[in-house]
């Protein structure tokens, strides 16, 4: 990463106008909800946060990495079968599972990743497909969590019967506005985590771990160790999640908490929005999501055509610009933005009947 | 024992079919570095392809086979131009979701525009040829359309192994693998062998298709399992290795009807035994069994 030397006047409009825009995109999030009520656009919101999150998480392996998971589903199936499964069969409170299932992940990830992580680029992509699909086969085995068939969250019932809010069970089934919120505190959490990556040695460590793993090694920097934490990062966050969702729809199943669907759909998420950025994702689960819905209300179907547009969106991405949406924009930036003197003078000469566009911005 | 001798042969059989579907993943990522994560989505428009010359032209899939096999190869010539040159040096990320978008938009736009219904070709040639089964010494019986297509694609794996180690594009092919460098000094044009690569790995695709639709349903999702088990094929083999590929595709025939049989599980489990075989072997030797890396 080279950081431009700029005067700090320059620096300092750089910085804040960036800074400003999200604090006010935080601020319409927050108050949304108020204005519109709508219960589908709720459900619409609740969705983009919950996959901006996942595809975040995905990020810190895969886009600063460099380590491509198509498997991480099944972290947010351990999430949601953990609390599903304590609520059940010892009534331990959601909040107590989703933590326990985050540990639970971490565990697992770090166990997987010790032999999966000798395993380089194409080899680690296949490697943690198998590792999903072993994970949903077997999971649709044990009956103990309900096999194939999946689990039901009971509803928490008032006095009378009627199913109820209950912020310590994290259910709620009469206003589902705290749903909207919590999803958010999760996505901001998830994107809070990976700016401090960003910002921090290790952040750097996996950067030079993406780019060359060997020269990251032969500069002393621990690669498994260092690839271990982005593993456990991206699992735990994505487990917290899965119990979120699980509390949400309130019935899991092993294909739609561990399939290779999910998987994919979190990974192409980060990559239409940018990989190794910290706004892609958001930025791709913002298109994404409301697109699929569009399309799903458009055509009908089982989720065909929405998947068909985004394989499309992904192979355009992948060969025109793949540093996503937020590569995109960057590049639209640089054309507008005014060159600086020398660059000018290059351009100018570089083709002498062109105005170079700098003296006219 | 019997039952044993019948899942051994018939595992075997299918292992054939795996090996010739895989051999065109190994061919490619052994000339570009590629995985072409869209592998088993080609073979289920192999078999689309089979399933409507029956249907709308009344051609049997035996008969069809050749005209599969080059539309397969002339869509592996496209999706290099397109795709895969323009990724080759791009990252690491691009590179795998080029392929592995085309795939689910393949496999999706299918089921957009067929419904994921299955189908089955009515009545193939290798289905009324003698009755549809035959004995084989020791009490085994085997359906004519299972035996056609391992047949089938035993001839088109030994045709595609004799045109790499005895025909002089074949050996420039294998020069390119090697070193591109190297070859390049000899007047061998890369790009030029990557096309054929990609032609011939994917008109093997054709093959074992239009094979498979002799017998196997047909829906518009039936590439995600061939394609996982292709991988685990090569990757097993060794990627770059043919004859890994036959080894590989053979093993995985074997492991897939053995392990119900064998370990006693319920055969849904059968994949995630493939799958667990596989992590332990790439574990122990990431290389592959015949791997050169």
């Amino acid at each position: 990463m080279t950081r431009d030397f700029l005067p700090v006047s320059r620096q300092l409009s750089k910085l804040s106008w960036p800074s400003l825009m999200i604090g006010l995109v935080a601020l319409v999030l927050l108050l949304l909800p108020f204005v519109f009520s709508n219960p589908v656009l709720l459900d619409l919101m609740v969705l983009i946060f919950v996959y901006a999150g996942l595809a975040q998480a995905w990020n810190i392996l895969g886009g600063y990495a460099g380590q491509i998971s198509l498997g991480n589903a099944v972290f947010f199936g351990v999430g949601a079968y953990t609390s599903t499964a304590l609520i059940r069969d010892a009534q331990i409170v959601p909040w107590i599972g989703g933590l326990a299932g985050s540990f639970l992940a971490v565990i697992l990830a770090l166990i997987i990743g010790y032999p999966v992580f000798r395993l380089r680029g194409h080899y680690f992509a296949i490697a943690t497909l198998a590792i999903g699909e072993i994970a949903v086969a077997v999971a649709s085995d044990i009956n103990l969590i309900g096999g194939a068939s999946g689990l039901t969250i009971p509803f928490v019932r008032d006095a009378s019967g009627r199913p109820t809010d209950s912020w310590l069970w994290l259910q709620f089934n009469q206003d589902r506005l705290p749903y909207y919120f919590i999803a958010f505190i999760l996505m901001v959490f998830c994107v809070l985590v990976t700016i401090l990556l960003d910002r921090t040695k290790p952040g750097f460590y996996l950067r030079a771990i993406k780019d060359d793993q060997d020269a990251a090694r032969s500069l002393g920097v621990h690669v498994l160790r260092y690839k271990q934490l982005a593993f456990a990062l991206s699992a735990a966050l994505t487990a917290l999640i899965g119990t979120f969702y699980a509390q949400y729809i309130l019935f899991i199943d092993p294909p739609s908490t561990m399939g290779l669907n999910l998987s994919v759909l979190i990974s192409l998420i980060a990559i239409l929005g940018g990989v190794g950025t910290i706004w892609g994702p958001i930025i791709g689960a913002a298109v994404l999501i409301p697109l699929g819905e569009v399309t799903r209300a458009e055509f009908g179907g089982a989720g065909a055509i929405e998947l068909m547009i985004y394989g499309g969106l992904v192979v355009l991405i992948s060969v025109v610009q793949p540093s996503g949406l937020m590569g995109l924009g960057q590049r639209i930036r640089h054309r507008r933005a005014p060159l600086t003197e020398p660059e000018a003078r290059a351009a100018a000469a570089s083709s002498s009947q062109e105005k170079p566009h700098a003296t006219l911005d | 024992m019997e039952t044993l001798m019948q899942a051994v042969v018939s595992g075997a059989l299918m292992g054939l079919v795996y090996a010739l579907i895989s051999v065109g993943l190994t061919l490619i990522f052994g000339l570009m570095e590629v995985v072409n994560f869209a592998h088993g989505q080609f073979l289920m428009l192999a078999m689309f392809a089979s399933y409507g010359m029956s249907v709308l032209l009344g051609l049997d899939p035996l008969v069809s086979l050749p005209i599969v096999a080059v539309l397969l190869g002339i869509l592996g010539l496209i999706t290099n131009r397109l795709i895969i040159l323009q990724v080759i040096r791009g990252p690491m990320v691009a590179q795998i979701f080029a392929t592995f978008g085309l795939g689910i938009f393949l496999a999706n736009g299918a089921q957009f525009l067929w419904s994921p219904d299955f189908r089955v070709v009515q009545n193939p040639w290798l289905g009324q040829l003698a009755g549809g089964l035959v004995r084989l010494p020791g009490g085994v019986y085997l359906g004519v359309p299972q035996l056609g297509a391992a047949v089938l694609a035993g001839v088109a794996f030994a045709a595609l192994y004799l045109f790499i180690t005895r025909t002089k594009t074949g050996l420039a092919l294998q020069a390119v693998a090697e070193d591109k460098e190297a070859a390049a000094l000899m007047g061998i044009n890369s790009q030029r062998m990557y096309d054929v690569g990609w032609f011939l790995g994917l008109a093997c695709v054709g093959v074992a298709g239009a094979a498979l639709a002799n017998f196997y349903y047909i829906a518009p999702q039936v590439g995600n399992t061939f394609a996982i088990i292709a991988y685990v094929v090569v990757a097993l083999g060794g990627f770059g290795s043919v004859s890994g590929a036959l080894l590989g595709g053979i093993l995985v025939g074997l492991v897939e009807i053995l392990s119900p049989v064998v370990l006693g599980i319920s055969p849904d489990l059968k994949y995630a035994v493939v799958y667990s075989v596989y992590l332990l072997i790439v574990f122990i030797r990431p290389q592959g069994l015949l791997g050169r890396y």
